[in-house]
Parts: structure tokens; C-alpha cells; sequence
């Protein structure tokens, strides 16, 4: 029975932390996006400095009348944003937060996060077809070449951090890690990242929905819940992405006092990389279909295939 | 020699820098704006100024003033003398939906009977409620600010200049009149 508990308590902790986290990565794009604009955001919702927009937002968002369109195919167009959302909350049940403090531990757990995190895209695809829409159409068509194009440097530099710790298990290569990987381990992880945003249609990678030529893209013909819903992915693919990131390149929860505060350190990592994540939106303008593939076959993947060199050789090197 | 990325750090140097300044950002229904003087937010009435002479009216180029009147006949004041007419306003509105604001209106009126007030929170729901009748135009006379200070070393203004000219000639004319 205590196991069971047990479970039913990690599921709890992870299925909060993914309604609540996506929500703070929205508010802080938010303000943090305004002033960098020297706008103010949001400032009336919930009286202090707008912190209740996005819960505004979603109120609004529920009350809008549920459209399919009339040629769509509608039980695809209706299941579209639940597999677009449910892989990055399957992913946040991997990840650890602190030694124990994880949803499941599991022994191949990099490889069943980038799995999970794959699937996500099948859902704006499902998406982009399912609309019977031109607009969606093409978008989608480029979220799949975009996802065949950076799912490659994205693996390759996940798989270089595997390697250097010997282990598939997130908390194994947490525990391996040391801090002067973040020099040896330094283009993977500018790999791992930019072609992680890539994967989540981020800008400057926002090709797939770039509105001033695909309207919305895939989310085109989408509206109230579930276009509510794909947003939320899009805010827990950050999530996701920022706590690998932080998980697999940053050493998670070393840092100073880890043994009380290893938990914090890990949150205050994914913050960080999240914010990251914002700054590159807001400073960057997005970049062509062209640019984007140039980019990842011309640039990340060769530079992937390097680090996996260096990491193959300093590997060596150590276990002699 | 640049290396590659500078500009990408450029980037991210101006929007960081951006963000930890002060936004300029004018939180406008909280915090009235600062209008300038001579702002021209609504304009007011007079209505004892008006003769009625539709200038105003006639120079409007988008005509959204209304004048309606009618003659008043004032009876001779002596025996056998002749009977004075004046007009008498009945209607001045101004239709704010139309009036696009250039001013010849208030430039044009040689009696000064209109005047611009900076008050601008005057949005209706319905577009007829736009046009204010003479009542709601004097209304707005009470928020018309005093005129703007003569710049420093300018002209004394013609109105003194003229004044003091009628009363230096009246010396002349009468410089031995003791004061009554």
C-alpha cells in the first residue's frame, strides 16, 4: 500500500509541477519580454504587476466556443493538441530534480526522454494536416523537416553527455558529472540547446507558424481549448528542454550546500536556461526555411559529430 | 577583424541593457499625460461672445457646426425712433465625429467666443452623443487653461500697446482736465 502512496504522490508532485511551471515560463516571457521592449507587460490582472495574466488568459480561452472545420478530419484535428501536450508531461516524469527526487527512475531514462520528446512534434503535425488548411499544411510540412533536421544534432549531442558518464540514466549522468565538463562538454551543449528550441518551433526556429507568411501555421484553424492547449505545450516543451539542459550540461543539482539545497539548485538552473530561452526569442529575428536547414546540417551536425570525436577521446584517455 | 557571432552578442547585449532600464511606457489611465499648452482636446463656448455672424460655421472645412437663430426686435428707446434687431442664438453644436480639429474655427472667431480646452476623455458609446449641444460647449469653458505666458523679451502685446496709444492721445487732447 506505502508503495502505491508513494507512486500517487509522484505523479501528483509532477502532474502540479507541470500545470504550474509552464504558467511561470509564460509570465516571465511575458514582463521579461516587455521590458526588454521597454513596454510593462501586463500590469491589471490580479492587481499586482499582471501575475495572474495567463490564468486570465486561460478563463478566456475556456470560454470560446469549441470550432472544427467543416472539411477537417475531426478526430485527428480534436486529438492533435493532447499528443502535441502529453509527451512533455510523460518527459517531466523522467527528469530529476534532486538524488531521489524524481517521478520514475529509469535506467534508460536520456533515451526515454528524447523518445517522448520526438512524439511531441507528431502532435502540431497531426495538427497541421487534420485542418484541411493550406496554411496548416505547409507549417506542418515544415515542422516536419524541422524535426528531421535537428533531431539528428539534437540526439548526437544528448548521446556525447551519455558517453562521457558511461550511463543512459539522468541521475547517473548527473552524478558523473564534473564542473570542468562544462568546457569539455561546451559545444554539445550549444548544439543540444539551439537545436532543442528548433525542435520546439521557438524563435528565431519559428519558421513552422512564422505569421506574416503561414497566418498561424499549424495552429491556424485551432481556437479557445485547444489552441489553449498547444500553447501549453509549447511553454512545457520549454520546461522540458530548459531541465534537460540544465540536467545533462550544467551538472543539475551540484552546487554549493547541494545536500540540503540540491533540489533549488536544479530549479534555479532550469530558470536560468528558460530565461535563456525568452532572451534568444526577443533579441533574434526569426530565420528562413533556407537558413534553418543550412544551420542544422551545415553547422550543428558536424559540430555534434566533433564533440562525439572529443568526448570519444577524452573517454579513452581517463579510463587508461 | 570581427569574429563570427559578434553581432548574435550584440543582440542579446541590447535587449539585456533594454531590460534592466526603465520602461517608457505611459501608464495613461492611472497617470493623467502631461499635455502640452495650447493642447487641443475639446473646444468650448461662449455663448455671450457669439453674435451669431457664422463665420465659424462658414470656415469649418468639414462643417460640423451647427448654428441655428433667430431676430430679436428691440423696441426704440426714444419716441419715433427706429426699432433695433439682434440676433439671438437658439443652437451651437459641434459635432465631435466630424470635426477634424484644425483650429480655423477658433482662429476665425473675431470675438473670442470660442476657445480650446485640453480636456480629451470625452468617448461615447453612441456616436450621436458626439455632438455637444451650446450647454455641454460652455461646460467646457471652465476647464480652458489661462493663456500661455508671453515668451521673455517679446513684443508688449497689441491689445496694451493700442490701449496705452488712446489714452496717451486723450492727454493731448485734454491735458488741463483735472481728474473728476
Amino acid at each position: 500500500m506505502p508503495d502505491v502512496l508513494e507512486a500517487l504522490l509522484r505523479v501528483v508532485i509532477v502532474m502540479v509541477a507541470f500545470l504550474v511551471l509552464p504558467l511561470v515560463v509564460g509570465q516571465v516571457e511575458h514582463k521579461a519580454m516587455a521590458h526588454m521592449q521597454a513596454r510593462v507587460g501586463p500590469m491589471y490582472a490580479g492587481a499586482f504587476h499582471g501575475w495572474a495574466q495567463l490564468v486570465a488568459d486561460g478563463v478566456k480561452f475556456v470560454q470560446k466556443e469549441d470550432v472544427v472545420p467543416a472539411a477537417a478530419d475531426r478526430h485527428v484535428f480534436k486529438l492533435a493538441p493532447a499528443v502535441a501536450l502529453l509527451p512533455y508531461l510523460v518527459a517531466m516524469l523522467a527528469i530529476p530534480i534532486g538524488p531521489g527526487l524524481v517521478g520514475q527512475d529509469l535506467d534508460l531514462g536520456l533515451f526515454f526522454v528524447l523518445a517522448v520528446m520526438g512524439a511531441g512534434v507528431v502532435g502540431t503535425l497531426m495538427g497541421g494536416w487534420a485542418s484541411a488548411n493550406k496554411f496548416s499544411l505547409l507549417g506542418g510540412i515544415r515542422v516536419a523537416a524541422q524535426l528531421m533536421a535537428y533531431e539528428l544534432p539534437f540526439v548526437l549531442a544528448a548521446a556525447s553527455v551519455a558517453m562521457a558518464a558511461g550511463t543512459l540514466s539522468l541521475i547517473g549522468i548527473v552524478e558523473a558529472w564534473s564542473p570542468w565538463w562544462l568546457l569539455w562538454q561546451a559545444p554539445a551543449m550549444v548544439v543540444f540547446f539551439v537545436a532543442g528550441l528548433a525542435e520546439l518551433q521557438r524563435p528565431p526556429f519559428d519558421m513552422p507558424i512564422a505569421d506574416a507568411e503561414l497566418v498561424f501555421g499549424p495552429y491556424t484553424e485551432y481556437g479557445g481549448l485547444r489552441f489553449a492547449l498547444f500553447i501549453l505545450a509549447e511553454y512545457a516543451g520549454i520546461v522540458v528542454l530548459s531541465a534537460l539542459t540544465a540536467v545533462l550540461f550544467l551538472g543539475g543539482w551540484h552546487g554549493p550546500f547541494e545536500d540540503q539545497l540540491g533540489w533549488l539548485w536544479t530549479l534555479v538552473k532550469i530558470g536560468l536556461v528558460a530565461f535563456v530561452v525568452v532572451w534568444v526569442r526577443v533579441a533574434f529575428p526569426r530565420m528562413r526555411e533556407d537558413q534553418l536547414q543550412r544551420l542544422a546540417w551545415q553547422g550543428l551536425v558536424p559540430l555534434a559529430l566533433f564533440q562525439l570525436a572529443i568526448t570519444a577521446v577524452g573517454v579513452v584517455v581517463m579510463t587508461q | 577583424m570581427s569574429f563570427p557571432g559578434t553581432g548574435l552578442v550584440k543582440g542579446l547585449a541590447v535587449t539585456m541593457r533594454n531590460m534592466t532600464r526603465r520602461s517608457v511606457t505611459a501608464h495613461y489611465p492611472d497617470a493623467l499625460p502631461e499635455l502640452p499648452p495650447r493642447s487641443r482636446g475639446v473646444i468650448a463656448l461662449i455663448e455671450e461672445n457669439c453674435t451669431v455672424c457664422m463665420l465659424c460655421a462658414r470656415e469649418c472645412p468639414a462643417w460640423c457646426i451647427y448654428i441655428d437663430s433667430h431676430k430679436d426686435t428691440i423696441p426704440a428707446t426714444t419716441e419715433g425712433g427706429k426699432d433695433k434687431s439682434r440676433n439671438v442664438l437658439d443652437r451651437f453644436a459641434i459635432d465631435f465625429s466630424i470635426c477634424m480639429y484644425c483650429s480655423i474655427c477658433v482662429e476665425v472667431c473675431p470675438f473670442d467666443a470660442l476657445h480650446w480646452s485640453p480636456e480629451f476623455e470625452y468617448s461615447e458609446l453612441d456616436i450621436r452623443e458626439l455632438t455637444h449641444e451650446k450647454e455641454r460647449l460652455r461646460e467646457w469653458m471652465w476647464t480652458v487653461p489661462a493663456p500661455v505666458a508671453l515668451d521673455p523679451g517679446a513684443d508688449v502685446p497689441k491689445e496694451i500697446t493700442t490701449a496705452e496709444k488712446a489714452v496717451q492721445k486723450a492727454e493731448q487732447v485734454a491735458p488741463q482736465e483735472p481728474p473728476s
